[in-house]
């Protein structure tokens, strides 16, 4: 049993505590509050319903799940099945795929092959998001970017990869950009994983394979739980492709994010892009739930 | 210095009673020793004499003040840890000045009291250092000297010594003393180790599951522990204990293992006291079993089960029964022994647990 | 350690950790290269010879030069320091005082922050900017990012917050020190590691931010350096590209210089933390 004492009385650690619930409060509790109320109103920024928004019920949810038309192109249904795939490609595959598989790669490895890789994943995903967005834009380039001067020399053609494969290129660009959370974290499981376990299977003869499924699947079991409903949440919500494509061509890269930009700040229709947003909300909190019971879960195993 | 008392002193932690209405009477420069295995409940007993934890009941003293809701900065107390917890990012003159700092004492009285302390613990070379650059034993003796720069009224030891390694430990230990002497304070000292309590302490209390079992001078304690579990965590190695059914019929005890011994074994008085057929546990330290290699009257067969030389004397262990019995013999080459041996006790040192696991006295 | 694998599956390493070094690396080299070619295009060659020229046009540009010295310093050192200072005082609070379930408060927290973010929190908080006059501020944009980021901030600060151990915090309460002196004299040099992290991690993520002042700045004069390349646009709508490399090359280099040091001085270890 552990019993932390309390160094401090409660009334100055509430005082200490006094500016975060401030910011808390204001900033995360009250928006998520707002954006309902919000979201059954007609409010927009300018004209008569910008100072006094009416309240028009379901109406703007209606319209968001207007059946008859709403997987049509640029349409919410659309947009969440963009989004649905871009999360499993570049989130679910790609991230937490490439992050187990570099920590991983060079678990008890120290030599500069894990620093180079290491330190240029995490590069990628530090660079401010509009910086990458125009390497990408080069990268990509049809004529004289660097992926198709590579693949043009090695005889595999030349595609236009933004305009003939634009969701697979923000898969594949989202997975440059974050897989080195999941590296970092998986790299930092493993390393408590005590070198004992390893070296145990090592004398009873395992292999490579055996290794990982046996000992450093069941271990870090916990981590992948926590790992994928993190990015899974923050890819749903990710707007750095928007830097890459604006939404193109004709909406095949629209995810969710870019639709609630587009419908609240090009369109400035706050009601319906509240609307959006509170379904979004919803979905996040789900995820959340999720992740809050497998949590709970672990700490029971533990 | 200042006494202290513990009054019926109770602190839970959820469902568990770390200390369970403990009641203590330290004297006026005196040095009493916790001493119990890990979760007795000693070192809260000792966080709660320096208001590190808050007590669920009972009543805490410190000289004549109660203290018992008072933070730890209005108790007047000096305390060493067992990690030190010596400021990485103040020198060694900053951190042993610190409780004269927060009480408001001038830099030139600060170093000079600073000073005079670190020369008296043979660190006064050290003050412009690190505790990084510090050995164990030199960050030992700066933590010690934190304690004893602003003259407290009790003085609280969290295992301070079970960082060092045996050697340093040792002569810690050899300081620690001289420097309660020479000061004359008033020291609770918790540790798990019973060397140290019985080399430093005037009295130890021994603790289990949050109760002191038996307080006492640290022979006294020794010589007639007074419950079971003192009689069986005391002494290294430790008292042997065999299990026996009295047999007023016969006159004898009969040991678990078949064997029997006169009643006259624990002494007349006391043989005269236990209940027929109740059921007892002898008690009898290394040093008072003797070896016989031919059967002997008065005495118990055993099996050799091995021999441990030690150095200065051997130690036998046999076999009787299921139990085993450890025979300490001062002597640094063990004797050659047949495989069965026969193990008389003296009869002054044999002590005898009751049913309720308390010394029959 | 021996290196006791078979030949083949050490080449098979090395091999896949080529690929993953290409994968990561390639897409980065226009943005060193670009920036010193006075005649750069879209293709990764080596300038023939290096030149500083396009430098000296961005150096020209007032409006870009301004956004990335003035508007990304005010926004990245305001955040820096509301960050640092109120996740310092409530990461402490929330390690030691007794708090029923504050390590469940803490992740409840985090997703909190996770489930109204991005364009889906941008609504709200641009009406609730625009009612408090916030709007065209760098003020809005430092609180409402400060908002966004304090639960991360906090849940980082913890980390290092509970490694130190108590006995130091117990020790200067034994010495007579009371508890906000505890916290001056022992806690707050101790935690100033975790502080540092905390700062230069915000700091990075306010001078990298996009959407929030993109959605709540309106005057060019205000702008920060990511909306300040929309200035090297030509009137048709396309980038003047060796201009773009170029202040991206400068807009880039204070964070490259923030993760040395911070992998110079602690490491770059996973601080429990979090990057959004």
């Amino acid at each position: 049993m552990e019993h932390k004492p309390s160094i401090f009385p409660a009334r100055i650690g509430i005082l200490f505590l006094l500016p975060a619930l401030f910011f808390v409060a204001i900033f995360l509790i009250f928006p998520f509050i707002w954006v309902i109320i919000i979201s059954f109103t007609n409010q927009t920024l300018t004209g008569a319903t910008a100072a006094n928004p009416q309240f028009v019920g379901l109406e703007n949810y209606a319209r968001l799940f207007d059946f008859s038309r709403w997987m049509r192109s640029g349409e919410f249904g659309a947009s969440l099945l963009i989004t649905v795939q871009f999360v499993l490609g570049s989130a679910l595959i790609g991230q937490a795929g490439l992050g187990l598989l570099i920590a991983v790669l060079f678990y008890r490895r120290k030599g500069w092959a894990r620093r180079i890789v290491t330190t240029l994943a995490v590069l990628a995903w530090i660079i401010p998001e509009v910086v990458v967005a125009f390497a990408w834009f080069a990268y990509l380039d049809r004529d004289s970017g660097t992926l198709n001067m590579i693949l043009s020399a090695l005889g595999l053609g030349k595609p236009d990869w933004l305009f003939d494969y634009p969701l697979l290129s923000i898969i594949i660009f989202n997975t440059w950009r974050g897989s080195a959370f999941s590296m970092l974290l998986f790299q930092s499981a493993l390393e408590t994983i005590p070198p004992s376990y390893i070296e145990t299977a090592d004398v009873a003869g395992a292999s490579a394979w055996q290794k990982f499924r046996d000992i450093l699947v069941p271990l870090l079991r916990g981590h992948i739980a926590t790992d994928l409903i993190l990015i899974t949440l923050w890819t749903f919500n990710v707007f750095t492709p928007y830097l890459l494509t604006g939404g193109g061509p004709t909406n095949r890269t629209q995810l969710v994010s870019i639709y609630t930009y587009k419908t609240a700040f090009q369109f400035f229709r706050f009601g319906q892009g509240a609307a959006i947003a509170v379904v979004m909300m919803f979905i996040n909190l789900t995820l959340a739930l999720i992740y809050l019971s497998t949590l709970r879960r672990q700490r029971v195993d533990a | 210095m200042a006494k202290v008392i513990l009054d019926k002193v109770t602190r839970r932690f959820g469902s568990v009673v770390a200390v369970d209405q403990v009641s203590l009477d330290i004297h006026d420069g005196e040095f009493i020793a916790l001493l119990g295995p890990s979760g007795c409940g000693k070192t809260t007993t000792l966080r709660l004499i320096a208001g590190l934890e808050q007590a669920d009941g009972g009543r805490i003293f410190i000289g004549d003040r109660d203290v018992t809701h008072l933070p730890p900065r209005d108790r007047d107390i000096a305390m060493v840890f067992q990690d030190y917890a010596l400021y990485p990012h103040m020198t060694i003159l900053e951190n042993i000045g610190y409780p004269l700092k927060v009480r408001g004492v001038g830099r030139d009285e600060l170093t000079r009291r600073v000073t005079e302390v670190a020369e008296r613990l043979q660190i006064g070379q050290l003050l412009e250092r690190r505790p990084g650059q510090l050995s164990g034993g030199q960050q030992q003796r700066a933590s010690v000297a934190r304690a004893v720069v602003h003259h407290s009224q009790v003085f609280l030891f969290d295992e301070p010594l079970s960082n060092l390694d045996a050697k340093l430990r040792v002569e810690a230990r050899a300081f620690l003393k001289r420097l309660q002497h020479e000061l004359g304070i008033t020291a609770v000292y918790v540790t798990h180790d019973q060397a140290e309590a019985m080399a430093l302490a005037d009295r130890i209390a021994v603790m289990q599951s949050g109760r002191i079992m038996q307080l006492g001078a640290p022979l006294d304690v020794y010589r007639r522990p007074a419950n079971l579990f003192v009689a069986s965590f005391i002494g290294s190695p430790p008292m042997n204990l065999l299990e026996a059914r009295v047999d007023i019929g016969a006159r004898r005890l009969v040991i678990n293992g078949g064997a029997s011994l006169p009643l006259a074994t624990v002494g007349a008085a006391l043989a005269e006291k236990l209940p027929d057929r109740s059921k007892v546990t002898l008690g009898v330290r290394p040093e008072h079993v003797r070896i016989e290699t031919d059967e002997a009257p008065d005495s118990i067969p055993g099996r050799v089960y091995v021999v441990e030389p030690l150095g200065g004397e051997s130690l036998v262990i046999a076999q009787v029964g299921e139990s085993l019995v450890s025979v300490r013999l001062f002597q640094d080459e063990p004797p050659a022994l047949p495989e069965t041996i026969w193990l008389s006790f003296d009869p002054e040192r044999v002590f005898v647990y009751g049913e309720n696991n308390e010394l029959v006295a | 350690m021996i290196d006791q694998r078979s030949p083949i599956l050490r080449l098979l390493t090395l091999l896949l950790a080529t690929v993953l070094g290409l994968f990561f690396a390639l897409p980065m080299l226009w943005l060193i290269t670009a920036p010193f070619n006075e005649r750069a295009t879209l293709s990764v060659s080596i300038p023939q010879p290096p030149s500083l020229a396009n430098f000296e046009v961005v150096f020209n540009n007032q409006f870009a030069i301004r956004a990335l010295f003035v508007n990304n310093l005010i926004i990245g050192g305001g955040v820096m320091v509301l960050i640092a200072i109120v996740a310092t005082l409530a990461s402490y609070a929330l390690s030691r005082t007794r708090v029923p379930g504050s390590d469940l408060l803490v992740y409840i927290l985090i997703l909190f922050s996770s489930v109204v973010s991005g364009t889906a929190a941008m609504v709200p908080l641009f009406l609730l900017a625009y009612r408090l006059g916030l709007i065209d501020t760098h003020i809005g944009v430092i609180l409402i990012m400060t908002g966004g980021l304090l639960p991360s901030a906090i849940f980082i600060m913890r980390d290092f917050v509970s490694s130190i151990p108590r006995s130091y915090e117990e020790a200067a309460l034994v010495c007579g020190a009371s508890p906000l002196r505890v916290f001056w004299d022992v806690a707050l040099p101790l935690v100033r590691p975790g502080v540092v992290v905390v700062a230069i991690w915000a700091f990075v993520n306010a001078w990298g931010a996009f959407l929030v002042p993109l959605v709540l700045l309106r005057s060019p004069q205000n702008m920060p350096a990511s909306i300040a390349f929309y200035s090297f646009y030509s009137e048709a709508g396309t980038p003047n590209l060796t201009l773009v490399s170029a202040y991206a090359f400068l807009y880039t280099v204070p964070v490259l210089l923030l993760y040395l040091l911070i992998n110079w001085r602690f490491g770059f270890r996973f601080f429990g933390g979090i990057k959004r």
